[in-house]
């Protein structure tokens, strides 16, 4: 394994665990409750309400949101800086960033699909942060993910005939929640049942750094990585479930450069071709 | 619908399908989709989705985390009739290893007088 990177988290920034880096490797989706005080939240309302002026495609982190401005403040956030780093590292740029809102007792719900268009990077992935102000109830329609789709290769809205998958999420979350998702993962916004207004701020980045060890790792050796990296989920076929694993793995491997990291064999076993003569 | 797949009951000219042509009939078709967890129809349902003719409901994304029936044969049963199943298709040289769409899908139907009272 190479010298790790970063394993000391800065001042003002909270870095995900190992054991939370797993979790996202194998769900696509890492999600941190109630980490928006609330006196943000009540703000967020208003500035959500109004807009958010959009940034050019490809702006550094660091220009794209005015010093003290809801998001710049938002971004801050321990928690939320910490998330940010681990997963795409220092100075990601900004693909871009849309409010989304659902009124009451309108819309439709958003057919399945993965954001803009097929991306097979194995050794490279974007994060969406979505953000939700308000406590989101079942009726609300929050955001619908599927954990585990991220790995899949399909493109955009090509998976729209999946209306329900066993084990899907439903987003049901506290005010103030912010859910990483990777670039891959099935999702769509519910339709909102309820007489409430509800709001989600996404903000989509791109790394500019090789995503390896961005984390602190100091836990990864821990039993619960491999526990996470090898959870089943209950959509997935009894055959491809194996290849999700096997998948799992090989991203595993990218991030922590451990070209030995294995789960049950999968990937040693169908990778091995002895090229030495019998004696 | 999916070229790599077959069709069964293609040639159906029965008097359901002939009823189903006229303009005054009030027989309309309600469809189910299942996933299941591998080829076979009496394997566990992963994914559901419903499109209902009759207008009478409006399924759509993320509307239950409970599926209709636990197996495809289950669906059966309780008078589906299976119309369309995916074909086993090999994975292409190269791409052994990547996970994409669901495999096993098996579509079904069911043809409800509208002119009946719901039951």
């Amino acid at each position: 394994m190479e010298e790790t990177a970063k394993t000391t988290p800065d001042a003002g920034r909270r870095l995900l665990s190992s054991v939370q880096m797993a979790r996202f490797v194998a769900r696509g989706a890492l999600r941190l409750d109630a980490v928006v005080p609330p006196e943000m939240n009540a703000e967020a309302l208003g500035v959500l309400a109004d807009g958010v002026p959009g940034v050019p495609y490809g702006t550094p982190l660091s220009k794209a949101y005015d010093q003290g401005s809801f998001v710049a403040r938002l971004l801050e956030l321990p928690q939320v800086a910490g998330a940010v780093h681990s997963l795409v590292g220092p100075e990601p740029t900004i693909d871009h960033h849309a409010v989304h809102i659902r009124e009451p007792r309108g819309g439709e719900a958003q057919p399945l699909h993965a954001d803009a268009i097929i991306d097979v990077r194995t050794d490279a992935f974007d994060v969406q942060l979505m953000y939700y102000p308000q406590d989101v109830t079942l009726e609300m329609g929050g955001t619908l993910s599927v954990p585990g789709s991220h790995l899949r290769r399909t493109n955009e809205s090509d998976t729209g005939r999946y209306q329900n998958l066993r084990g899907q999420d439903r987003l049901v979350c506290p005010a103030g929640t912010v859910v990483f998702l990777h670039h891959g993962i099935w999702h769509g916004g519910r339709r909102n049942e309820s007489d409430v207004v509800r709001y989600m701020f996404k903000v989509r980045f791109n790394p500019q750094v090789r995503q390896r060890l961005l984390w602190d790792t100091s836990d990864v050796d821990d039993p619960q990585v491999r526990s996470e990296l090898d959870a089943h989920f209950p959509w997935y076929e009894q055959a491809s479930g194996r290849l999700e694993r096997y998948n799992r793995v090989m991203l595993w491997r990218e991030l922590t450069g451990d070209d030995t990291f294995d789960l049950d064999h999968w990937v040693t076993r169908v990778a091995n071709r002895p090229q030495e003569p019998a004696v | 619908m999916s070229t790599a797949a077959t069709t069964a009951n293609s040639t159906t000219t029965d008097s359901t399908a002939t009823s189903l042509a006229t303009t005054s009939s009030t027989l309309r078709q309600q469809v189910l989709v299942l996933y299941l967890a591998n080829s076979a129809l009496d394997s566990w349902v992963v994914g559901w989705s419903r499109y209902d003719g009759t207008g009478r409901t409006t399924p759509t994304s993320g509307d239950s985390d409970e599926p209709p029936y636990e197996t495809g044969v289950a669906a059966l049963l309780d008078g589906w009739r299976l119309i369309q199943a995916s074909q086993l298709v090999p994975p292409s040289p190269g791409h052994e290893y990547d996970v994409s769409f669901l495999k096993h899908e098996f579509f079904f139907e069911r043809i409800v007088d509208t002119a009946q009272p719901r039951s």
